[in-house]
């Protein structure tokens, strides 16, 4: 059994989930709940398929995913900010609108085959067999995804800004009583787990099954939400989960192929119960569980009162 | 207060365009009533699958093209099985449809339970084995192609080594494994089968990652029972050959496919349009394979020259009816002979098939 082969499998599988926990990390933690992950991750995926069709360039196409997801993103901003709607509902027409717009513009596209996203190729050290294929044989989505991790766990806890923005998830009476901009905040949340939305949807798109398909994130996105949760709000954790969840996928599939006399329908739970299982137990503190929680998330907020 | 009253009126706003949409469609429908005759389709999933949907959808097109302005046909996709699809299925019947195509397994009941309300109404209903005076049955001998593909198969492959995505276990599936193992055994005694179960009819990713888990696990062709092009497009980019499944997927694997099978019903639509336009339509069970052109095969691409002839002798065969793929002798895993030599499996043993022939690695899942 070739082990690099399925760690290469298994990067591939978690990638999405990566980035778009990340993204909704980043929303979450400043009180906004949008559940229209799968939604936005689908629009991303048209997107950067329609345009990488159209222009034949992978970089515009991943461009064009992350803005048409961010705009997305925008809407629900405005809704959900401005005009006071329910989170979880506004969430959840989101995703409805996502799936339905990303098969209208889709109809065009269906049955084309695209290149996959090219891997970074850096010659010897490439070539290298094991580390060289896992560590410099990735598309740069995959480093990116991992820059990302490192880069908001970062924030989130040694920067000013992280600060601020979590003091606004925390409590936006008292954020804004310290004069902080709380619906600013939030909207740059909102946007930026929108962008992470659309990189996840155009990886999906574009990396790991080059082709358009109607409703091709097929959950993931409700994956990435559940993953945020499950990682207690912690960027490490929720990508321990990406990662814990992308395994198991990918080696019941290997055990149902060597021939293991367990049942496949139990197989395909597996991957939900052990992540669970897994979070749950490395974050059993009832107490630190409070502490990373952003009180405020899903709480509607007027400046006037 | 103030966003209850906002409420109030959003909803009542939306309550008057629905009336008014409701009310243009009704009369849209009613004038086109006069003159052609409608035909309502209901699909499962959505249009742009590439696959199962997507061939009844081109199978629509062409009754409409066969027949003109004579008919107008609607569908109606994404429709869950179950209840729902009973309030389709009867908006359909109340809106002036005379046939109605149901296309998936779980429209079953709810199809027997509109055509009871709507008599007049005809019915046809896919791979289901429920019939009455108005709702016909038909389905397809898609084992006859998995035949003919295993036949390729145990020619082309040099691990002897087959990887099979499979999606759920009920006996269409199953039925479809063993028809691919014994014509691949029919040529190669030593092919064996992987079978991978995603549980799903439809989750590109996964179904790509079965592909790639069952090529390192050594299997040089793929071929999979679950609708996306994804696993045959992992078979090209990982260098291995791969069959497309319900319609022809030469374009994401130009370099792998070897066939397809292709899902063909617009000959089935077309003719049952005109049967009930001419009032000759009656309920039936059809069972129809290569020979009425409901299964068809993709050109057998990406092989020499010698298999490809094997191939096309193995669809004339099966055509013309010198030879079924449920021939005996067939052993199931353990050796026993469940089918005499010379003997066809019973129609019994095929529709309800729950177990693997020999050479299937693994268990069937229960």
């Amino acid at each position: 059994m070739d082990v690099v082969a399925i760690v290469l499998t298994i990067i591939t599988a978690s990638t999405p989930l990566l980035l778009a926990a990340t993204g909704e990390l980043i929303t979450e933690k400043s009180g906004v709940l949008n559940l229209g992950v799968e939604g936005m991750m689908l629009i991303g995926a048209i997107t950067a398929f329609a345009i990488t069709t159209i222009t034949d360039s992978a970089v515009l196409g991943v461009l064009a995913g992350a803005a048409a997801s961010t705009s997305l993103a925008f809407v629900f901003g405005v809704l959900v900010l401005i005009f006071l709607a329910n989170q979880v509902a506004t969430g959840l027409a989101l995703t409805i609108f996502g799936i339905g717009l990303s098969a209208l513009v889709g109809t065009g596209f269906v049955g084309i085959a695209l290149e996959p996203l090219p891997k970074l190729d850096l010659g010897l050290l490439s070539a290298m067999p094991v580390i060289g294929e896992i560590l410099f044989g990735q598309d740069f989505l995959v480093y990116l995804s991992f820059f990302m991790v490192v880069l908001v766990a970062y924030f989130l806890s040694k920067t000013r800004l992280g600060l601020i923005l979590r003091a606004v998830g925390e409590s936006h009476d008292s954020a804004h009583a310290l004069g902080y901009p709380v619906l600013l905040v939030r909207f740059l949340a909102i946007l930026f787990g929108g962008f992470m939305c659309g990189l996840a949807g155009s990886y999906l798109s574009l990396a790991y099954t080059p082709l358009w398909a109607e409703n091709m994130t097929a959950g993931r996105g409700w994956i990435a939400v559940a993953l945020v949760v499950f990682g207690t709000w912690r960027a490490v954790r929720v990508a321990l989960g990406a990662y814990l969840f992308g395994t198991i996928t990918i080696l019941q599939l290997h055990v149902q192929g060597w021939g293991l006399e367990i049942a496949s329908q139990f197989m395909s739970m597996l991957p939900y119960l052990a992540t669970i299982a897994v979070l749950v137990l490395i974050s059993r503190d009832g107490a630190k569980i409070r502490l990373n929680a952003p009180q405020s998330i899903g709480k509607v907020f007027t400046p006037s009162r | 207060m103030e966003s209850k009253k906002t409420f109030g009126l959003v909803v009542a706003a939306l309550a008057i365009v629905l009336v008014v949409v409701w009310f243009l469609a009704q009369k849209k429908t009613d004038e086109a009533s006069v003159s052609e005759t409608k035909i309502g389709f209901v699909y499962v999933g959505p249009i742009g699958d590439h696959g199962w949907t997507f061939q009844h959808d081109r199978a629509r097109l062409e009754v409409e093209k066969a027949l003109g302005s004579q008919v107008k046909t609607t569908f109606v996709e994404s429709v869950k099985e179950g209840p729902d699809s009973e309030r389709v299925i009867t908006k359909l019947a109340s809106t002036g449809h005379q046939l109605i195509f149901t296309t998936s397994f779980g429209f079953m009941n709810p199809t027997l339970k509109a055509a009871k309300k709507f008599e007049n109404v005809k019915f046809d209903h896919a791979t289901g084995y429920k019939q009455a005076e108005n709702v016909g049955t038909y389905s397809a001998r898609f084992y006859e192609g998995r035949y003919i593909a295993g036949v390729i198969a145990g020619k082309v492959s040099k691990t002897n080594k087959i990887g099979y995505v499979a999606s759920f276990p009920i006996p269409e599936v199953v039925r479809g494994i063993n028809a691919f193992m014994l014509g691949a055994r029919s040529v190669n005694p030593k092919m064996s089968i992987s079978v991978v179960w995603v549980n799903s009819w439809y989750d590109p990713g996964k179904e790509g990652d079965a592909a790639k888990a069952l090529i390192d696990q050594g299997a040089d062709i793929i071929t999979q029972h679950t609708d996306s092009p994804a696993p045959l497009q992992v078979a090209e980019n990982r260098g291995v050959k791969g069959f497309g499944q319900a319609s022809d997927m030469i374009k994401f694997a130009p370099k792998a496919q070897l066939s397809a099978i292709v899902n063909n019903w617009g000959a089935y639509y077309v003719e049952r349009t005109k049967a009930m336009m001419n009032g000759s339509w009656k309920s039936q069970d059809v069972w129809y394979g290569l020979k009425e052109g409901m299964v068809e095969m993709a050109p057998y691409t990406n092989m020499p020259d010698d298999v490809a002839a094997l191939a096309n002798k193995t669809e004339e065969n099966i055509r013309n009816g010198n030879l079924h793929p449920f021939t005996g002798p067939i052993k199931d895993q353990s050796g026993k002979i469940v089918v005499e030599a010379g003997k066809v499996a019973e129609a019994g043993m095929l529709l309800g098939m729950n177990f693997y022939v020999e050479g299937v690695q693994g268990s069937l899942p229960k």
